[in-house]
């Protein structure tokens, strides 16, 4: 099932098929691992509601709603 | 001498290794990003001396962070003899990123592979031999932490700084090889150095790159014409970071021997964090952090012990104020008096006093040399040098305190979790969650505070914090308040001075928050910067790195108390103890047994004349004209609150005996405030307006010069009419609103119109694009700044 980043749920996992979003922002994204074939996990919510806080690639990153947007994942059933 | 070069992801333990290599104490932080410019040291241990420079921790050799910029710069221009890529093994694949690009420089590099001891807690191994036979690079294990490897690291890097390597690259089998090899052949026949970097990053499409070989943008093109990638079409910057990971996977990653248990099992960074960032507690939890550093630094009620019954402790005081002690008891008393008097003080303030209770001992000590010299001699040792330099350390103690909390707070890792729980609140400003930690300590002094700002990414979000952090009240600020609020209450019998104290302080947050919004919404309009940030594993912070790290955000205000300040002190001193006519105006006179200077004229000194020159701008204020006669001392005490907010109390014993025609001096200055509202009879909107000036002015000459060198060039003089343009709107509403109510209604009014303004001026105009060139202008200025910071060092 395709979803974006920014709309997983906590604790559910995904494989990083897409990535949009432009120059600074996007090349950041990758520099940090976030690139297509990479596991993804949501492990939290910050107290109000943005940003998230992901694992990838074995370390915790932590990313707005918006930038999270930008992520297309494929996300098991 | 050799020069080596440390490179690395930031928290991966590089500064650890440079201070364990060079001996020196450069800063370690558990805060991703806290060496922005380079710093060097020397490696003295092996066959001969090597030069070791620390460049600032990055992700990768982009071109849009200054960080990434200078490492790149240092590499390619300064061409050290070998790059030591210090990699963090529990964090292999991305760590590994950063390594991929660094091979493709020509330049010998060896891998320190860090943190095994950690790899192996967790019950996993990373076989070191088959990664330095699949990476063809040097691989040595070390522990940053423990010390262990080090020698064998250096030996290995001494041994290939030897011979030159030629660049390697990962993407040898990605789609765009062709197009990396033909632009580095190119390039090679240019004989520009390091070939196949540059052909990697132009066929990026980098634009530091495409400026420095225009030639060869037709190249990359017509390739990109004949070309397209199935995911990515002709982005090749995106074809070459996916490139680069999906070699690491395929290659590196199977040196790592997974126990596979860790998956399920919480670690403790993961139970801490569970409960620091949890969903409702994680803000209350914060907040009582916050406090309870406040409250420990700047208390003078330790845990509101006194709160069950007013007084219920004994008071010391009466004791003192009897007399007929000797000296020795007297000093006992006043010794126990700095823990406690009637209530038991926080640490914070406990060492303030034992601080002062000393310098307070060599100022008696220093008079009595001083006795049988000139008294103009003794005024300036006694007055000028000692009164300057104790009245910029008095505070010392408090910054070191609210310091080390913060440290505290850095190296275990929470201060990364507070950016994550605020940012949401950050953003409706403007900012990033980021921004917090420079902003919050501006309540201790500005100076760090405003270098704290490097870690901020975005320029603009760098430039509205620098200005708006004066408006935390720093600690220097604190006196002034205090001071002013003691005596609006003794004079006027209204009010609580704790409470207005407080109020002040919130006053300076709001209007923080104001001018952020106005400036995001003004002459900053752009895009929120991204919050893209890693945050590190929990820790207990380490003694000597806490020490390390809190000598690095006091040092720079040590270094500047004692030139910038330390002189401007002087020159005030001089200026109000001389009259145009080069006459001492201090004199001798008996106050309570004792002989003391005083200076009974200060309305003649220079300083008074400035005074009484200016003092008209100050009418909209509450203190100008409408004072008369004695009203100058407020805005003598202004001014020298411009050079340094230490000066101001200084000013109010020197200005109240002046006016008073009588020595007056108390620790707190509240005395001298009254004798000054007596003389002048100043309302207490304008006393308001007084110390709201003084919170929101130009901050001090050593703030200013700090905000000189981290704000980009030609945004300084703007911020310095923003201090004085902000201070003066503020305090002069504060005095209208506070004289004739009515006023409220214009003031409402012109808010209203300035909002409406700017919401349909905004809507006139689309936000700019951010120009790409920007970008690598604003790095390469950032490496001007940095130079002079080198070369002020």
């Amino acid at each position: 099932m395709q979803k974006l980043l920014s709309e997983l749920s906590v604790g559910e996992t995904g494989i990083v098929k897409s990535v949009a979003g432009e120059g600074k922002l996007r090349r950041r994204l990758f520099d940090m691992g976030v690139t297509p074939g990479a596991e993804v996990v949501l492990r939290k919510k910050a107290p109000l509601g943005d940003p998230l806080e992901i694992t990838i690639r074995g370390y915790e990153l932590t990313l707005r709603k918006t930038e999270a947007a930008c992520v297309g994942l494929e996300v098991k059933e | 001498m050799k020069k080596f070069a440390l490179a690395g992801n930031p928290n991966c333990g590089k500064t650890t290794l440079f201070n364990l290599l060079t001996g020196s104490t450069a800063y370690v932080g558990n805060w991703p990003g806290v060496t922005v410019d380079k710093r060097e040291g020397v490696y003295k241990r092996g066959e001969e001396p090597v030069s070791i420079v620390d460049l600032p921790g990055i992700y990768s050799l982009s071109p849009y962070t200054p960080e990434e910029v200078v490492s790149r710069n240092f590499i390619l221009d300064e061409r050290p003899d070998c790059v030591i890529n210090i990699v963090d093994a529990t964090n292999l694949e991305r760590n590994l990123y950063l390594t991929t690009q660094l091979m493709e420089i020509d330049v010998p590099v060896v891998l320190a592979l860090n943190m095994m001891d950690a790899v192996e807690k967790k019950g996993d191994k990373i076989d070191a031999a088959r990664l330095e036979k699949k990476i063809g690079l040097p691989v040595v294990t070390i522990s940053a932490l423990k010390g262990n490897g080090i020698k064998e690291l250096m030996d290995r890097a001494i041994k290939v700084s030897k011979s030159p390597r030629k660049g390697e690259t990962v993407l040898k089998d990605s789609p765009i090889a062709h197009l990396i090899r033909d632009v580095s052949i190119a390039l090679e026949g240019q004989k520009v150095a390091a070939p196949l970097f540059h052909a990697v990053k132009l066929s990026e499409m980098d634009e530091i790159e495409v400026r420095m070989h225009p030639e060869l943008v037709p190249t990359v093109d017509a390739f990109k014409s004949t070309f397209s990638d199935d995911t990515f079409g002709t982005d090749f910057e995106a074809v070459v970071a996916d490139a680069r990971y999906k070699y690491i996977s395929a290659n590196y990653s199977s040196v790592v021997e997974r126990s596979g248990k860790e998956k399920t099992a919480l670690t403790k960074s993961d139970k801490a964090d569970r409960i620091l960032t949890h969903r409702i507690w994680g803000i209350p939890i914060f907040l009582v952090i916050l406090l309870g550093i406040f409250h420990l630094t700047f208390s003078e009620n330790l845990l509101f012990l006194n709160g069950f019954g007013e007084g219920w402790m004994p008071s010391l005081f009466g004791s003192v104020e009897e007399g007929g002690l000797g000296w020795e008891e007297n000093a006992a008393t006043t010794l126990l008096a700095c823990f406690y008097d009637g209530t038991v003080f926080s640490p914070g303030v406990i060492l303030t006093n034992l601080w002062n209770w000393t310098i307070g001992w060599i100022g008696t000590l220093l008079e009595l040399c001083c006795a049988p010299a000139a008294p103009w001699v003794g005024s300036f040792v006694v007055d000028g040098i000692w009164g300057g330099l104790s009245a910029v350390l008095g505070f010392l103690p408090q910054i070191l305190v609210l310091f080390l909390f913060f440290s505290i707070l850095e190296d275990s890792g929470y201060m990364a979790r507070v950016a994550f729980i605020l940012d949401r609140i950050f953003r409706k400003f403007g900012l990033s969650g980021r921004a917090f930690m420079p902003m919050i300590m501006g309540f201790g002094c500005s100076l760090p505070a405003m270098i704290n700002t490097r870690t901020l990414a975005d320029e603009q979000e760098r430039t509205a914090t620098v200005r708006v952090i004066p408006f935390f009240s720093c600690g220097a600020k604190l006196p002034i308040l205090t001071a002013v609020a003691g005596a609006i209450v003794s004079s006027f019998g209204v009010g609580n001075a704790d409470l207005i104290t407080y109020g002040m302080y919130l006053l300076g947050v709001v209007t923080a928050i104001v001018c952020v919004l106005i400036m995001r919404s003004t002459t900053m309009r752009g895009e929120v910067p991204p919050f893209i940030m890693e945050l590190p594993a929990y820790h207990a912070p380490l003694f000597k790195g806490l020490m390390i790290h809190l000598w690095d955000k006091t040092k720079h205000f040590i270094k500047k108390a004692f030139t910038i300040i330390f002189a401007s002190t002087i020159v005030i001193w001089f200026l109000s103890s001389f009259s145009w006519n080069w006459q001492f105006l201090l004199e001798e006179v008996e106050a309570g047994g004792e002989t003391v200077m005083v200076n009974l004229h200060a309305d003649r000194s220079i300083l008074g004349s400035v005074g009484m020159l200016i003092q008209p701008l100050f009418t909209p204020l509450g203190f100008g004209s409408q004072l008369g006669a004695a009203g100058w001392v407020f805005a003598v005490a202004a001014i020298t609150g411009l050079v340094a907010k230490e000066n101001v109390i200084a000013s109010f014993g020197t200005l109240a005996a002046a006016v008073a025609g009588s020595y007056i001096a108390t620790e707190e200055g509240i005395m001298e405030v009254s004798a000054m509202i007596a003389a002048t009879g100043i309302t207490i909107p304008a006393l308001i307006s007084f110390i709201a000036f003084n919170m929101l002015t130009i901050p001090c000459f050593a703030a200013c010069a700090t905000a000189r060198a981290e704000l980009p060039k030609g945004k300084f003089k703007w911020t310095l009419l923003f201090w004085v343009c902000t201070s003066y709107v503020v305090s002069s509403a504060i005095y209208l609103i506070g004289s004739w109510w009515w006023t409220a209604f214009i003031a409402a009014a012109v808010v209203a119109a300035a909002v409406v303004g700017i919401v349909l001026w905004n809507k006139k105009r689309p936000v700019k694009e951010e120009q790409p060139v920007q970008a690598s202008e604003r790095a390469e200025a950032e490496i001007a700044v940095s130079d002079e910071e080198h070369k002020e060092e």
